[in-house]
């Protein structure tokens, strides 16, 4: 059933097919065998398609009244309904929902397909694909559903995807711990959004967001209560898309297949914290400068930490697992400052260029038997030419260079920090650009460019075709992607804005000189960091002045080569109490204490025993003797008792 | 019937039933405890009769029949049971079955 | 002293002292006779109380009967089997002794308090009267064989179960398990 404007009916469809599939799978994955690979890319192809008549229905249909809005609901089913609280089962199709649908399931059917040709082989292929399409159906489920409770059963389901996939190879104990990480480190973000979920409903009755969104924009949540909620929902954000501190699951999640960090790690799980934020940004707005400063500092602080980290990790995919985190303090960055749609076309674009080069780095891997070591890669796009050149659209957009998309995404948020006036952020954002040019270049360089060196007994080939046709689509997004929301000026000049303004209200853009001279100095500082990065590596002199760099700032690089430390903090500060704690209550508690207590209760009752059993002295005459003690007891009491 | 008070008949009665505790704790030949309880059972019986006597009915004197028929059959079975246990004993000490100690 | 409290005392010395007697002979038989007065002098001490049947019942089945086969027994076990003095559980004798005396102390405590209960000769004039209009015997049997119908019915089958439980009890069991009455006996002959 559905409500203004146009008939979203089908929506539920675009669930329905991977969950299906998904079932399917896992019940007849073995039967199907390599079918399975097909099966599964064709269900979320599938649901692109529905996405796409559903895409193309709602920009047909009637606006609703003067925001633009296109808005329809689908209720599925009356879920919880226990005294006051009644929570619906219900899908919200509107302009936000639509582009992460659209994102998902385009971005996600690529992957699919390039996994029918990565996994191939694998003894346990139908289970991946099963797994894979389950992530797509609760990722989906997230993003669509119409209230914070279908989003948290969503959240939790890519969660639990997240979980399986990472230690898919499960016999690999780094996988299999890297697993248990993400998990528990999500689990700590679902607590706080759990608490945010909470006070919500206790303070507007009701978890449905046009409830919250309309509470939040008429000021029936208080300010005080509006931050508490906005920070602990955003604590969540936090750990699902890995932000400080609890970004550290991420970098281990690459002990999983590469197809799985290109899809959840790059391109949607992590991105759901932007999309909550998005999706709840009157509450946000509600809650004031403050929390958004909270937000946007942990953003911009978690770009630079990551990409300082990456600038010293010599694992291909090590490098793109930090790039992400930084690229999401990026899009955090956006939504501090108000500039939600903004953070929106960053995820977007941002999904294009990370998926390819994970699936590039995939690739790479493929050629060169598992090798992510970068030390022992050079010149690779010589031997592998799709690869190299589908790596170097990606390599190019996400240092930011015209025309490619990253360029203009960045360029906004950056633009955005400015016209918020807080020059500051400006300022780390514009550094980690810098940094994000450097450390990308550095990657590419090294492997794609310069001489061709390749590990011991490694064929380096382009891989298959469902390979390749995965990576050159999203190359080509990622070239020419930009143009969803290009600047001012400019055809189809900020079309994704307006096209989510009706949802996320419109942000602020500097306009004129200003804006062209930000987009300048954002050039400038890319091309600074490419500039350096070659000048380091690919030059002949680059050993010698990596040495000289690395001896001049050799703390700040022996920091980022250890991670900052942070792992290590938290192995001290928490793992280890953790497992002296385990250690205390199983040794002490459990052995002394509680088996103490149930062996003290056998040994009383022995001992009572063993003086009770002193009674039966086998003697007739004694019980004889008993007999008469007791009876002439009786007559005495009763005697006592009767009186005369 | 005799002027005397009851409860000199019931003074005497309760005297012979304490001898007779007594004296089944004290002996170790079983048939001699047995006899002693015997002189328990004597005891009530004229404890019966003489209540017999102070309520003026024969019921009291009913209960004693029952009592005798009672013992009688008691008397039997214990006596057989005696039989079989120290047949082939030296002695009839109870102390000596005393196997059921801990 | 009224004759019938001198009767009264020699039924008592007799009972007592038959009881008293038993506790310090030390041959079974002794035992046993001691009994048997005891029992006479209190058929005797029924009679006074007016319980005729009864006290006719006490010598012929009491003294006559039960008494005899305790006797049977004690010869059949062995007679000149003595009880040794000393006795070998710790504390059984003062407590025993101690026990009878805080009995017996309030059994005449009690006694001497109802001396006077039911007014001698109140209960003792409907006692007579009974005695002397259906008598003593038919009073009995009436009650017997009406309102005491069903104990005495069962008291009968109690007998039987009783003489039933003996005929098992008595069977010799040998040392191969069977009754030693179907053994046969040239079984344990010397080999010729």
């Amino acid at each position: 059933m559905s409500e203004h404007g146009f008939d979203a009916s089908l929506a539920p469809l675009i669930i329905a097919f991977p969950a299906a599939s998904a079932t399917l799978l896992l019940f007849f994955g073995r039967r199907l065998g390599r079918i399975s690979g097909w099966v599964a890319t064709g269900a979320v192809a599938a649901s692109f398609l529905v996405g796409l008549v559903l895409f193309t229905t709602m920009l047909g249909a009637e606006a609703e009244h003067e925001h633009n809005m296109r808005r329809a609901a689908v209720t599925l089913f009356d879920w919880i309904r226990v005294g006051d609280f009644s929570a619906g089962a219900g899908l919200l199709v509107d302009q936000l929902s639509m582009t992460m649908v659209l994102v998902i399931t385009g971005v996600g059917a690529l992957i699919h397909l390039y996994s029918i040709g990565y996994m191939d082989g694998d003894e346990r292929y139908p289970r991946y694909f099963a797994y894979l399409n389950l992530f797509v159906a609760a990722m989906l489920i997230l993003v669509l559903g119409d209230n914070l409770l279908v989003m948290f059963v969503g959240w939790e389901g890519v969660g639990l995807c997240s979980y399986l996939l990472i230690g898919f190879w499960f016999d690999r104990s780094y996988a299999a711990t890297a697993a248990k990480k993400a998990f528990v480190v999500n689990r700590i973000g679902d607590f706080s959004f759990l608490l945010g979920i909470f006070l919500l409903f206790g303070v507007v009755g009701s978890l449905a967001f046009t409830d919250i969104n309309l509470a939040s924009a008429e000021g029936g949540i208080g300010a005080g209560v509006a931050v508490v909620a906005a920070l602990l929902l955003f604590g969540g954000a936090v750990g699902k898309s890995a932000q400080i501190p609890l970004y550290v699951w991420l970098p281990d999640a690459m002990a999983g297949p590469t197809p799985v960090s290109a899809l959840i790690h790059a391109a949607t799980m992590v991105t759901a914290g932007v999309y909550m934020v998005a999706r709840l940004s009157p509450l946000y707005e509600a809650a004031g400068p403050d929390a958004m400063n909270i937000v946007a500092w942990t953003g911009a602080a978690t770009a630079l930490l990551a990409a300082l980290i990456a600038a010293a990790e010599y694992d291909i995919k090590k490098v793109l697992a930090y790039s992400t985190v930084s690229q999401l303090g990026y899009m955090f960055l956006a939504l501090g400052v108000g500039a939600y749609s903004i953070a929106i076309f960053h995820l977007v674009t941002h999904a294009f260029f990370k998926a390819l080069m994970f699936l590039g780095a995939g690739a790479v891997m493929h050629g060169l038997n598992d090798e992510v070591d970068m030390r022992k890669m050079g010149g690779l796009r010589k031997v592998m030419p799709r690869t190299g050149w589908s790596f170097m659209m990606g390599w190019l957009a996400i240092s930011g260079v015209v025309p490619f998309a990253g360029f203009f995404s960045k360029d906004a948020i950056l633009a955005s920090a400015w016209a918020d006036g807080q020059y500051a952020l400006w300022i780390v954002g514009a550094v980690t650009t810098a940094l994000t040019a450097f450390y990308m270049s550095r990657l590419y360089l090294r492997v794609f460019e310069g001489d061709v060196v390749v590990p011991e007994g490694a064929h380096p080939h382009d891989p298959p075709w469902t390979m390749t046709a995965a990576i050159v689509p999203l190359a080509v997004l990622s070239l020419l992607g930009g143009i969803i929301n290009l600047p001012e000026g400019l055809p189809s000049a900020l079309a994704l804005e307006h096209f989510l303004d009706p949802v996320l209200g419109e942000a602020v853009v500097p306009h004129g000189n200003a804006a062209w001279l930000l987009a300048t100095a954002a050039l400038v500082l890319s091309a600074f960091g490419i500039v350096i990065a070659r000048g380091l590596y690919l030059s002949p002199d680059g050993e010698d002045r990596r040495s000289r760099l690395e001896r001049r700032l050799h703390p700040l690089v022996g920091a980022a080569r250890n991670k900052l430390y942070v792992d290590k903090t938290y192995e001290t500060l928490v793992l280890q109490p953790g497992r002296d704690l385990a250690v205390f209550c199983a040794e002490t508690l459990d052995k002394r204490v509680v088996d103490g207590i149930v062996n003290g209760i056998g040994r009383i009752l022995g001992a009572v025993g063993e003086v009770g059993r002193r009674v039966q002295t086998g003697y007739v005459r004694s019980y004889a003797a008993l007999f008469f003690v007791g009876a002439v007891a009786l007559f005495s009491i009763l005697l006592l008792k009767v009186g005369t | 019937m005799t002027s005397v008070a009851p409860g000199y008949f019931l003074a005497l009665a309760g005297l012979m039933f304490t001898v007779g505790a007594v004296g089944a704790l004290v002996r170790r030949n079983a048939i001699v405890i047995f006899m002693f309880v015997e002189l328990m059972l004597n005891a009530v019986n004229l404890m019966f009769v003489t209540f017999a006597r102070m309520h003026g009915n024969i019921d009291g004197q009913v209960v004693v029949f029952f009592v005798l028929v009672v013992a009688a059959a008691e008397v039997v079975i214990g006596l057989a049971i005696i039989v079989a246990i120290f047949r082939r004993r030296a002695d009839a000490n109870v102390d000596t079955v005393n196997l059921l100690k801990w | 002293m009224t004759i019938d409290f001198a009767i009264f005392a020699i039924v008592f010395v007799v009972a007592l002292g038959s009881s008293m007697a038993m506790l310090f002979a030390k041959n079974a038989v002794h035992v046993a006779l001691f009994l048997v007065a005891a029992q006479v002098a209190l058929a005797l001490a029924f009679l006074l109380q007016g319980a005729f049947f009864v006290a006719a019942i006490q010598i012929i089945v009491y003294a006559g009967a039960i008494m005899v086969l305790f006797l049977f027994v004690i010869m059949l076990l062995g007679v000149d089997r003595r009880d040794a003095l000393i006795e070998p559980l710790a504390g059984q004798r003062t407590l025993a002794v101690a026990l009878g005396l805080l009995l017996a102390a309030e059994i005449v405590y009690v006694a001497a308090r109802g001396v006077d209960l039911v007014a001698a000769t109140g209960g003792d004039r409907a006692l007579r009267a009974i005695n002397e209009d259906p008598g003593n015997v038919v009073a009995l049997a009436r009650l017997l064989f009406s309102r005491y119908l069903l104990p005495f019915e069962v008291t009968g089958v109690t007998l039987v179960v009783a003489i039933v439980g003996v005929m098992v009890l008595a069977k010799r069991i040998g040392r191969m398990g069977s009754p030693v009455a179907e053994r046969s006996e040239t079984s344990e002959q010397v080999p010729a």
